[in-house]
């Protein structure tokens, strides 16, 4: 039961990744990685990680990917005219994701023989918030900071714009 | 029962590969970035796999600061792109390789 599951979520998720990267409308992209997701949440449930599998829909598919769609309406890239790569790069770059495809693979089948130690409650918020506010408290403040970094310069970013336009509107002739 | 961890190799093997192919394959920036988020999935799901495989919150942990560096990497790069739209009217990513101001 759990293996069928398993190839059902295992299916949505590539089928629907392979139509971001072939879709032509970048709404249609967009909407196909949120189904991706929800598969992953999926998987992450299966795998017994219950508090991570909430906070991947809520992070990715609550914020990233409403991030994504807010981007597209507001430069209205909702249309198909999108000029395509040449065939040789398209041919090209198939045949490299395929042989790094390959090589990942290849490199990591020997991972099985790693020991499956069953039982624990490894997902639990109880468990999580212990290891990661005594063992990883540094890392945590730390992306904080990213954090708030981020969000400054999102909005430095952000504002050259209007700044440049006041300086326009004051002295017009300073170009 | 519990699913062997080599079917979670495969699987996020092939999600990194339509991460990377999507990079390489398509010009519109947004979607190089979309794609960008599923290579950072495939290596979560990976993480998540071994985590419980190996039976250790670790993984998980490492987990919840892929995404924060993800949130946080997404805004910034959405910016940038906004800000780019505004000036070259474009998200082709063929037309920001010179990215002169």
């Amino acid at each position: 039961m759990t293996l069928y599951v398993f190839y059902f979520l295992s299916f949505v998720a590539i089928f629907s990744a392979l139509l971001v990267v072939f879709s032509k409308n970048p709404i249609y992209s967009v909407l196909y990685l949120i189904v991706t997701f929800f598969a992953i949440a999926g998987h992450y449930i299966l795998l017994n990680a219950q508090f991570l599998a909430v906070v991947h829909v809520i992070v990715y598919a609550g914020a990233i990917m409403v991030l994504f769609l807010y981007v597209i309406m507001l430069l209205n890239l909702n249309h198909e005219d999108e000029p395509h790569k040449k065939n040789l790069a398209k041919i090209a770059a198939v045949i490299c994701g395929g042989i790094l495809m390959t090589v990942l693979v290849g490199t990591l089948r020997g991972a099985s023989q790693a020991i499956p130690r069953t039982g624990g409650d490894i997902g639990y918020v109880k468990t999580l918030g212990r290891i990661l506010f005594t063992e990883f408290l540094l890392p945590f403040e730390i992306s904080s900071i990213l954090l708030l970094a981020a969000m400054v310069g999102v909005v430095m970013v952000g504002k050259t714009d209007t700044k440049k336009t006041t300086v326009d509107i004051n002295e017009p002739n300073n170009q | 029962m519990k699913i062997p961890i080599d079917y979670y190799i495969w699987l996020s093997a092939v999600l990194f590969g339509i991460g990377v192919l999507g990079v390489l394959y398509r010009r519109n920036a947004i979607i190089i970035f979309a794609c960008i988020e599923l290579m950072l999935n495939a290596v979560n799901l990976l993480m998540v796999a071994f985590s419980s495989q190996l039976n250790d919150s670790r993984g998980q942990v490492f987990v919840f600061f892929i995404m924060a560096v993800a949130a946080a990497e997404v805004a910034v790069g959405l910016a940038i792109l906004v800000m780019m739209y505004r000036k070259t009217k474009s998200v082709d990513i063929d037309i920001l390789n010179r990215l002169k101001g």
